[in-house]
């Protein structure tokens, strides 16, 4: 028994050394920040400031790559959210033989490392004389984030009951009309998910948008940059900042899907 | 299948549904692989060869990976420490899934996830550069170690693999976790218990029992894992060294330093067929198909 109690003991104690790994490096992040110190560290302490933020807002290049990610993003959601509904509705109303052939084809996206897709996307449009830039990295991007928002919409119709459908079909309504009062209004949870889910997946990607990117750098990759050449604490100012907004995003949006998910529970 | 769509949608519908699907499997993601593999399997010519006599097929771009020994190395080193980092981050994963699947209460499994899922979210180059910031020559780390006593002088962390591979497990754990997690969650406790009584001890009970059954959940990590460690670029670009390259940055210096797209074409394609030869091996070893990946 008291090596049940020790085992027992050893897991929870793991547990909190799990997630010291997973926090304690982005602390030592967010606190290089506040250093006064020419290079962004924590040892030695060389006294606290806030100038490393002003540094940034001064920074033209940073604001330049933020409205570059921005446009990115938004062309992103604008291609792939209505790929991925359309793929969602097609796997969700199709049976043939020729189906799990095209599911392999749709997921793979997702199982094709980020480089992969920037690459053959950067080739297959040199043909057509487009080089890299925002345009090329909405499409790359949106190669994988259209599977994602497809496994989005997907959860969510699987729960759907097709018999509101016919019920509006035998009631005199068009297919579209159903589509448009029923199906539509029913999704639409999963819609702003995915909304936000191919955002951040958008702003954030990296691997993908090295390839494709040319002379329009976005937000990850010149932070990235940065890193590598003329490294500031300037950097860590904009790393706190961006993992501000990503955690209130993240906490309300978990916050919001509970809420859903208890009311799926409740069978309001 | 048009018809199933026309039924249900009506014609117009079920017309930009197929339009939408066609445009992205064929435009966004098949047609630009063969044209990579087809440039792979040309040479790099000047604009006025192009039609002529040397513009034909060949293997040569493969052949470059096999006569250089740099390269070669660096491939199957970028497979080996691939491997590595998935073993550890699911050895690293999974008692931390066991305990929020089984062990945790539930309102200490939910609060848990949610701690998970915020770094989750956090852009991956901004983790990697706080690890950059703690393994510095003059970083916390090598403070800590030699205030504790434990070494002399400071040490490099940033020039070998260890780094990387440090980097990487912290980078991708969470693509292991929650696979696994969603896995022992499906598992009636019953079972565990029964095995308990039954005189099974911890280790036996987990392996009988709890890894048997989380098996789509291990192999849907393992693949995950594999495929972004080995398909990494800012991880190695920012914690490692010359001296401790990538394959996807060879790659990438094909593309933009090299300017030989086609010799590029031929490694990138080979690191596809890396990531699918691993996840076809680990499909097989642990008999499960790609429905079990998708969800």
């Amino acid at each position: 028994m008291s090596s049940q109690r020790f085992l027992a003991f050893g897991l929870r104690f793991y547990v909190v050394v799990f997630f010291a790994y997973l926090f304690l490096p982005l602390l030592i992040m967010a606190a290089a920040t506040f250093n006064d110190s020419r290079f962004p560290t924590v040892t030695p302490w060389d006294g606290t400031t806030l100038r490393w933020f002003g540094e940034l807002a001064a920074d033209g290049g940073m604001w330049q790559a933020l409205g570059n990610s921005l446009v990115v993003a938004a062309g992103v959601l604008v291609v792939a959210v209505p790929i991925g509904i359309a793929t969602a509705l097609f796997l969700n109303t199709v049976s043939s033989r020729a189906k799990p052939f095209l599911y392999a084809l749709i997921l793979s996206p997702l199982l094709t490392p980020g480089v992969i897709i920037g690459i053959s996307t950067l080739i297959f449009w040199r043909q057509f004389g487009v080089s890299g830039g925002i345009f090329l990295t909405v499409l790359g991007q949106a190669t994988f984030i259209a599977a994602y928002v497809m496994l989005m919409v997907t959860a969510r119709l699987q729960r759907f009951d097709r018999t509101l459908e016919r019920a509006a079909l035998d009631l005199g309504a068009s297919p579209w009309q159903a589509f448009r009062r029923i199906l539509l209004p029913y999704l639409k949870p999963a819609l702003y998910s995915a909304a936000v889910i191919a955002f951040l997946q958008s702003f954030e990607n990296y691997n993908t948008t090295l390839f494709v990117v040319g002379y329009d750098t976005t937000l990850t990759v010149y932070i990235a940059s940065k890193v590598r050449t003329g490294l500031t604490p300037a950097v860590n100012a904009l790393g706190l900042i961006l993992i501000l907004i990503t955690v209130a995003v993240a906490v309300v949006y978990e916050l919001k899907r509970r809420r859903e998910a208890a009311r799926v529970v409740e069978g309001v | 299948m048009f018809r199933q769509l026309q039924v249900r949608f009506g014609g117009p519908l079920a017309m930009a549904i197929v339009t939408l699907l066609g445009i992205w499997l064929i435009v966004m993601v098949t047609l630009p692989q063969l044209q990579m593999i087809e440039y792979s399997l040309k040479p790099n010519l000047l604009p006025a060869q192009i039609g002529g006599p040397e513009d034909r097929l060949t293997l040569a771009n493969y052949a470059t990976l096999f006569n250089n020994d740099i390269h070669r190395a660096i491939f199957l080193k970028t497979l080996w420490s691939s491997v590595l980092v998935t073993l550890l981050t699911l050895a690293v994963s999974y008692p931390l899934a066991w305990y929020l699947a089984k062990v945790a209460t539930p309102r200490q499994a939910a609060l848990c996830i949610l701690l998970l899922i915020v770094p989750f979210w956090i852009n991956e180059i901004l983790r990697t550069y706080s690890w950059f910031i703690i393994l510095a020559f003059r970083g916390p780390l090598n403070e800590v170690l030699m205030m504790l006593g434990l070494i002399e002088r400071p040490i490099r962390f940033l020039s070998g693999n260890g780094g990387v591979m440090v980097g990487m497990v912290y980078a991708y754990i969470l693509f292991m976790v929650f696979p696994l997690y969603n896995a022992i969650e499906s598992l009636d406790d019953n079972q565990v218990r029964a095995a308990r009584d039954l005189g099974a001890g911890t280790l036996r009970t987990h392996r009988r029992i709890v890894i048997p059954h989380a098996k789509p959940g291990i192999a849907t990590g393992c693949i995950m894992t594999f495929m972004l460690a080995a398909g990494s670029y800012a991880v190695p670009a920012l914690l490692g060294s010359p001296g401790s390259r990538w394959f996807t940055q060879i790659i990438y210096n094909w593309f933009f330093e090299g300017g030989n797209w086609n010799q590029g074409a031929a490694y990138a394609f080979l690191l596809l067929v890396l990531c699918i030869g691993f996840m076809s091996l680990v499909m097989k070893v642990f008999k499960v198909g790609l429905g079990d990946i998708g969800r």
